[in-house]
Formats: structure tokens, C-alpha cells, sequence
């Protein structure tokens, strides 16, 4: 599903990830920790096909990035920091474009707008709406397409108890045996975060510093790459 | 591919609507500076290649406008991330962003032409129109694609502004060159059966030509 072999990005001069390998198969759950700056959101960029390998080798959903990405877009979803929405069109028009994008009908969107509990309010510019609601919206449009591959930064970000449990169905492993998602989940909390991994990448200064199936990770650990 | 520019073409215009960024100021500033001609040229009327010049300068700049606006809410939103995620050809996005820009200058012309009509033209417009109508259309088409395609280029780096500007202009060049060559004896104070053939080739073959460019770079400028 994804296998990375000495993944190397740079910004500039500037080593985001360094010598980045992991494996994980289908249907399982990676976490990454890291401290602000270690390289998780840029990880998860290259799994998106967003940034290209500068070293290494990538292959997600047994596609070779950047060659193949044609094949593995569309099948990805990603929710970043950013909502990738418009700010002056409301969530329905905005989940419509991604719809059409998508080639999903417009009931498709009507479903998930109903999953977020946001029918209601569904007319109005995001602007005007909060940020929790603004990353309910998000979450709609990142999984709008039931991709294979689900990609999240930090998603309990903003979200008060209620709405994490509302998402929580959406941005699970899923429930079709045939269908295993697999997900890449970027955190900062080890209790969490931990409960949601099958295995756990910790990210010190853009290099690997843990790589373990999370049952065999202590908590303490993820602390200690934060020190 | 119908589906897509289609989407994102309403997308485009639905956001110029609620936000009003681009079109009023190509507007404003079009119609402020025959204004200022007005008063600095101190002359009640200009014809022929006078005239000719006037209206293209001033419709470049005005275009730049709308040009430097084009890709900023998709950059500053996510909007390139996620169209970049979407599994659709990526040309989609040029055609839509350049039939927008298209638009927007039309609209801009529609207010800037009449515009230059009462405050600066002497000879009337309305004999010109139909084969004015003719050359805004030849060179708009040309500050389209070669606008959307700088506009992609410039809206990545930290002095977008600046650098879509820097770009854009040389490249324009011949199209206000054609524009204002082609709109000159149409302005004369003896009008022209028909704008001359030759200028008109030239901004359709330029036209052409960046088509085709844009078309073969474009997917390359929204790649890392």
C-alpha cells in the first residue's frame, strides 16, 4: 500500500524529511509524531503526490510517485491545515465543486453535509461559519470521494467532543472488508493517537527517531521525541 | 473535460461575484486613466494612432489587474491542492481560468470602450464598433491564455505582483502592437472600410501560437 526506501525532501538547503523507509499494507494505520517542524505534514504531502521525492523511492496503492501519481490522485484524500475550500462560497457549493471534480453525484454531497450535521447551515459563506464548522466541512470534502488512502493532519484539530464523534465514522478505517483505507494520521497526542495506530513513525528534525507497531510503543517514548 | 472546466469555471465567476476583486478595479482604473489623459493631454479629443494607443495601454494594464488577481484565491485558499489532488486533466484549468480572464476583459470593455468614447475619442465610436468589436476580441484572447499562463507562473512565488507583471508585458507587446496598428485607421477622423487584414492575422497567429504553449507547459507549471 505504501512503501517509502530513503525518502529524501528538501526545502531548499533544508532537509524536511532525511532517509524516511516504512512500510504499511492495506487497511492499517500509521501515526506520526513529531514536534512543529519535523517533517509530518511534509510526509504526508509526498503521500498525496502534492511534493515530489527529491531521494528515495515512494510508492502509495502499489503506484510509483511521481511517475504513476495520475493513477493514485483521486484515490487519496487529504486533510491538511488548510480546509482547501473557498472561503466566499458556502459548504454546499464548495462540496459540489469537489464533487463534480470527483465525478460524484450531487446526493453524494447532500449525504455527507448530513454526516457532518451542516444541512442546516450549508447555504451560508464559510466565512461566516466557525472554524469547527469550517473543519466539519473539510472533513466532508476529503472523504466526499470514499478514497482508499486517507491522509490526516492533526484532523481533531478544532473540534469540540460532539463533532469528533460525529467524524469519527467518516474518518475511520471503514467498515467494507473488501474496501480496507488505510490512513497516514499526523498527532500530537500520544494517548490518541496511539489508540488509532497499527504502527507509529516518530519525527525528529525531518528523520525517522521511532518506527514501531504501536503495541509494542510506550507513551513515554512519543513524549521524549517533544524534549 | 467539458465537466470539469465547466465546474471550475462557475467556481471562478461564483467567487468574482461574492468578491468583486477583480473586475470593478480593471474597471475603475480603465476608466480613471482616460481621465487623467484627458487632463494631461490637454485636448478635448484624440483620433487614429493616438486614439489607437490610448485605448490599448490602457486595456493592457487594466487586464493586469484582473492578471495578478487570477490565481490568488487558489493559491491563498488551497484551491491549487486540492484541483491537484482531483483526478482530472490539469489543462482543465487553464482553459477555465482563461475563458474567466476572458470574461473579465469583455466585461472591462463593455464599460472601458464606451468610456474612452465620451471622455477622449473625438471621431463616434459607433461606426468603429463592428470592426473594433472584431480586434478586442482577437487581442483579449491573446491577454487570456498568455495571462492565465503568467499568472500561474508568478502566483507561487513571494513577489507574485510584481513578477506577473514583469512577465506578462514583453509578451504582450505584440498584442497591444496588433491591437492598436489594427484599431488605428478605424479611429482615424476618416473612417476605414475594415481594420487592416495583416494585424489581424497577426493577433490571431499570436493567439495560436501561445495556445498551443500554454497548453504544453501548463501541466508542468502546477507540478512541485
Amino acid at each position: 500500500m505504501i512503501e517509502l526506501d530513503g525518502l529524501v525532501r528538501r526545502y531548499g538547503e533544508r532537509e524536511a524529511l532525511s532517509d524516511v523507509s516504512l512500510s504499511v499494507a492495506s487497511g492499517q494505520t500509521l501515526v506520526v509524531f513529531g514536534p512543529n517542524g519535523a517533517g509530518k505534514t511534509t510526509l504526508l504531502r509526498v503521500l498525496s503526490t502534492l511534493l515530489r521525492a527529491h531521494a528515495g523511492s515512494v510508492s502509495v496503492l502499489g503506484k510509483s510517485l511521481p511517475e504513476e501519481a495520475w493513477a493514485v490522485r483521486g484515490r487519496v484524500g487529504l486533510l491538511g491545515h488548510e480546509p482547501l475550500l473557498y472561503r466566499e462560497l458556502t459548504a454546499r457549493e464548495n462540496l459540489r465543486f469537489h464533487a463534480r471534480l470527483h465525478d460524484l453525484s450531487a446526493e453524494r454531497v447532500e449525504e455527507r453535509l448530513a454526516a457532518v450535521s451542516l444541512t442546516d447551515r450549508a447555504d451560508e459563506p464559510l466565512k461566516t461559519l466557525s472554524r469547527g464548522m469550517v473543519a466539519r466541512v473539510a472533513i466532508a470534502r476529503a472523504t466526499l470521494h470514499d478514497p482508499e488512502l486517507l491522509l490526516l493532519d492533526e484532523p481533531w484539530a478544532n473540534l469540540d467532543p460532539a463533532a469528533r464523534e460525529l467524524i469519527e465514522p467518516l474518518i475511520g478505517v471503514g467498515s467494507d472488508p473488501t474496501r480496507p483505507r488505510t490512513r497516514v494520521i499526523s498527532s500530537h497526542d500520544p494517548s490518541g493517537g496511539l489508540s488509532e495506530a497499527d504502527l507509529v513513525l516518530g519525527l525528529r528534525a525531518g528523520r525517522p527517531a521511532l518506527l514501531r507497531e504501536a503495541a509494542r510503543v510506550d507513551p513515554g517514548e512519543i513524549a521524549e521525541l517533544y524534549r | 473535460m467539458r465537466r470539469t472546466v465547466a465546474a471550475l469555471l462557475r467556481k471562478e465567476l461564483l467567487v468574482e461575484l461574492r468578491t468583486l476583486e477583480s473586475v470593478p478595479g480593471m474597471s475603475l482604473f480603465a476608466v480613471t486613466t482616460f481621465v487623467v489623459f484627458h487632463f494631461a493631454l490637454n485636448q478635448n479629443s484624440v483620433s487614429g494612432d493616438e486614439a489607437a494607443g490610448i485605448l490599448w495601454v490602457t486595456l493592457l494594464f487594466a487586464a493586469m489587474l484582473g492578471v495578478n488577481r487570477l490565481f490568488v484565491a487558489d493559491q491563498d485558499q488551497g484551491g491549487f491542492d486540492a484541483f491537484l489532488l482531483a483526478p482530472v486533466d490539469r489543462s482543465a484549468m487553464l482553459l477555465a481560468k482563461a475563458l474567466a480572464l476572458l470574461a473579465y476583459l469583455i466585461v472591462l470593455e463593455l464599460v472601458a470602450v464606451p468610456a474612452f468614447g465620451l471622455l477622449l475619442l473625438g471621431p463616434s465610436l459607433s461606426q468603429a464598433l463592428p470592426d473594433l468589436l472584431v480586434v478586442l476580441l482577437l487581442a483579449d484572447l491573446g491577454i487570456a491564455v498568455i495571462g492565465t499562463l503568467v499568472a500561474a507562473l508568478a502566483v507561487r512565488t513571494r513577489a507574485r505582483d510584481l513578477l506577473g507583471a514583469l512577465l506578462a508585458l514583453p509578451l504582450l507587446v505584440p498584442v497591444v502592437i496588433g491591437g492598436a496598428r489594427a484599431t488605428s485607421p478605424l479611429l482615424g477622423l476618416t473612417h476605414a472600410a475594415s481594420p487592416p487584414i495583416r494585424w489581424l492575422l497577426t493577433l490571431g497567429l499570436y493567439d495560436l501560437v501561445f495556445g498551443l504553449i500554454a497548453y504544453a507547459v501548463f501541466d508542468f507549471l502546477l507540478e512541485d
